[in-house]
């Protein structure tokens, strides 16, 4: 359990002045992330928001390393930098421990980068691999990805009259990462920070890849006012929408919602699920979210029943 | 010491000398076996290096970046449809100025599919950034990647090796080699420009830089470039020393008072040299001119060396598909387009695919070029 008394303490390592979008997800769960990992760390990103925002030249928001290579490329480049630190360890000529941290929105996560990343976690590359994910393609204008929920607008899955957003539910990606035996999973959202550094310490302390799913709000891309990040984060968390949950050798659930709230909560201040909420058919797919959410949600705990995480990981 | 190489082996044999700090790569027809090989080496502790069997070749190449980033020796092997794949990341590696080196066994690219030899993997890499290196024989294949890495070393760029597919990738040579440790003591310890992991002096690599920076720093890498070619030649004089081994960045071959030459580049200057021996036996004035680096194209040295011929055939082991001529016709042509005395420049295609090049494919292409006339823009040379 993390203490903010002491977490405002540590050093700055993602400082101010960057130029990302007021009230955004992703530079918040940077900035705590980078709070909680003190040790030595280095950084590596892939093409995105979080690079353009951070580092034009000759500005750089970032007070540790950090490569950026291009859009797919997160987890293959930090399997190299990964390679070159222990070939340096093994021959002496590094003397100081570095843990490695790559941050990767959903597109480059769950879609282009998905082969590096499922490669780098069957080799056991020692990295956590921070998916900051705001649910669709923001930088180049909120275009669909993989991780979209079902019946959201996107620039690619508008909210047509024939066809009312988008028709698939997302990857369940930290699912994904669970099957490769990855040594630490885990999904949180920002509005959790004590859960976020909570996870953040544990997966760093792991031996072996690690893998955080952060839901990070887009006021952009959402379309909800700039001040509501947080509390559209916590929605998220407390209408089960987005189970807080972890996975070492067994799942625990990290958050359970006092009161479960319906769904509508969390859509309704969102202008990307408003089409839903003009009509008869919109109202049905409110429903077929709400049933999906809900399904998901007893499977959880009934994993965790069945496959509870051992008392001395938790 | 004298061993019998197939050119893969030889690769891998250079590489094991090399020892390189971190080598990420895949496999792929016709360069696998020197992964495979190096694999061995790995895992029978015979080199100290870091191996990361990646997923594909464009994390092969991305793990090269962030390796050479982090301060290592960095290299890889591919071909073809790998270097096809790692194409977006030959570009990264160039601009961040890191010096990769890769041999590479020249193939074709589908489709159709084709595992045989041609250079249409390196050409469609050339304005990459990298320097580009072709080898004639398995021994020049295994002397060239050992100056590669100092060179790509001393000029901060990227290289590629290229050995042809099959016809010296598969094909078994007596080489003469180095002893390990002369060549450890001829590249000494890899001296990063920077290093991703100080964390004394955390730097970022690979910024966004606008149309405020982005022509700078491309400007500077074109120099770059440029400044590699005195490299080049300081590394090959070195390493005759070394080895008693000259090399030159183009060779010619019986050229003296040759009216006309044929210029090629890989291993089909051997049949080159058959019909230039033949024609002249005959009492012909032709002669040959190799091309060992395409990149960076040594056009002060090739203007030089080319404006004395009447005639000059190009021989492109790729298509520039409907250019005007071959892709090292059009450089060619280009580069004597203000010399003096103009020779007439004739392209020829040959040998996609790995269709057999022989030394009568030579004679006639030579024959047809000392003639001084040619009716169409490009002879494709032995197709149906």
């Amino acid at each position: 359990m993390a203490r903010l008394k002491e977490l405002c303490k540590n050093k700055e390592l993602f400082s101010k002045g960057h130029r990302a979008c007021a009230g955004c997800g992703e530079a918040l769960a940077v900035r705590q992330i980078l709070l909680a990992a003190q040790e030595p760390v280095v950084t590596i990103m892939p093409t995105g928001c979080l690079e353009i925002f951070s580092s034009i030249y000759p500005e750089s928001a970032w007070q540790v390393p950090m490569i950026h290579t291009a859009f797919e490329t997160a987890a293959s480049t930090a399997s190299g930098v990964e390679a070159a630190y222990r070939f340096q360890k093994k021959m002496g000529r590094l003397k100081k421990d570095i843990k490695f941290i790559a941050f990767g929105g959903d597109g480059a996560t769950y879609d282009i980068g998905f082969a590096a990343l499922s490669g780098a976690i069957e080799r056991r590359q020692r990295f956590l691999y921070v998916c900051t994910d705001n649910e669709a393609y923001m930088n180049t204008g909120i275009q669909r990805s993989s991780a979209t929920p079902y019946g959201a607008h996107t620039t690619t899955s508008p909210a047509g009259t024939k066809v009312p957003g988008k028709r698939q539910h997302r990857k369940d990606i930290v699912e994904v990462a669970i099957a490769h035996n990855i040594a630490y999973a885990a999904q949180t959202t920002v509005a959790l920070w004590n859960d976020l550094v909570t996870k953040v310490q544990k997966a760093l302390a792991t031996p072996g890849p690690s893998f955080l799913n952060v839901l990070v709000p887009c006021p952009l891309g959402w379309r909800y006012p700039s001040s509501e990040t947080i509390r559209v984060s916590r929605l998220a968390a407390d209408t089960c929408f987005w189970p807080i949950y972890e996975h070492q050798s067994g799942y625990k659930i990290t958050y359970e919602p006092k009161t479960k709230l319906p769904i509508e909560e969390f859509l309704k201040p969102q202008g990307r699920f408003s089409h839903l909420f003009k009509d008869e058919s919109g109202k049905k797919i409110i429903r077929e979210i709400q049933d999906y959410i809900d399904e998901k949600w007893a499977l959880l705990h009934k994993k965790q029943a069945a496959f509870p995480m051992p008392q001395a990981q938790v | 010491m004298i061993l019998a190489k197939t050119g893969n082996e030889a690769m891998a044999y250079a590489m094991r000398q090399i020892n390189p700090d971190v080598v990420a790569a895949y496999p792929i027809t016709p360069s696998t076996e020197i992964v495979q090989l190096f694999a061995t080496y790995v895992n029978d502790g015979l080199v100290d290096t870091e191996f990361v069997p990646v997923e594909s070749e464009h994390s092969a190449m991305a793990a090269c970046i962030g390796s050479a980033a982090s301060g290592c020796r960095t290299m890889t092997a591919t071909a073809s449809q790998g270097l096809a794949l790692m194409h977006e990341m030959l570009f990264i590696a160039g601009g961040l100025r890191l010096p990769i080196t890769v041999p590479i066994a020249s193939r074709s690219l589908s489709s159709p599919l084709n595992i045989h030899c041609d250079h249409s993997d390196s050409f469609a890499s050339r304005d990459s950034g990298w320097m580009q290196f072709f080898a004639e024989t398995v021994q020049e294949g295994y002397d060239t990647l050992l100056q590669a890495v100092k060179i790509a070393e001393m000029a901060s760029l990227p290289a590629i090796v290229s050995i042809d597919g099959f016809i010296l990738s598969h094909c078994m040579e007596r080489i003469d080699v180095l002893n390990d440790q002369d060549v450890r003591d001829w590249l000494g310890p890899y001296k990063p420009n920077y290093n991703l992991l100080n964390l004394e002096h955390p730097i970022l690599i690979g910024p966004a830089a606008l149309q405020d920076y982005y022509f700078e720093f491309k400007r500077s890498q074109i120099e770059g470039m440029r400044n590699a070619l005195p490299v080049i030649k300081q590394v090959t004089q070195d390493f005759n020393q070394l080895s008693g081994r000259a090399y030159g960045i183009v060779e010619e071959y019986r050229c003296d008072d040759a009216r006309a030459v044929i210029l090629l580049m890989g291993s089909a200057c051997g049949a080159g040299r058959a019909a230039v021996d033949k024609l002249r036996h005959e009492g012909k004035k032709v002669g040959m001119v190799k091309l060992r680096v395409f990149r960076p194209l040594p056009h002060g040295l090739l203007k030089k060396t080319l404006s004395g011929f009447k005639t000059i055939g190009v021989l492109d082991r790729v298509d520039a598909v409907n250019s005007y001529g071959g892709p090292l016709y059009t450089e060619i042509t280009s580069l004597l387009y203000d010399a003096v005395e103009k020779p007439r420049v004739f392209s020829y295609v040959y040998g996609l695919g790995g269709k057999e090049f022989t030394p009568e494919d030579a004679e006639a292409v030579l024959r047809s070029v000392l003639t001084g006339k040619k009716e169409e823009l490009v002879t494709y040379v032995g197709v149906r």
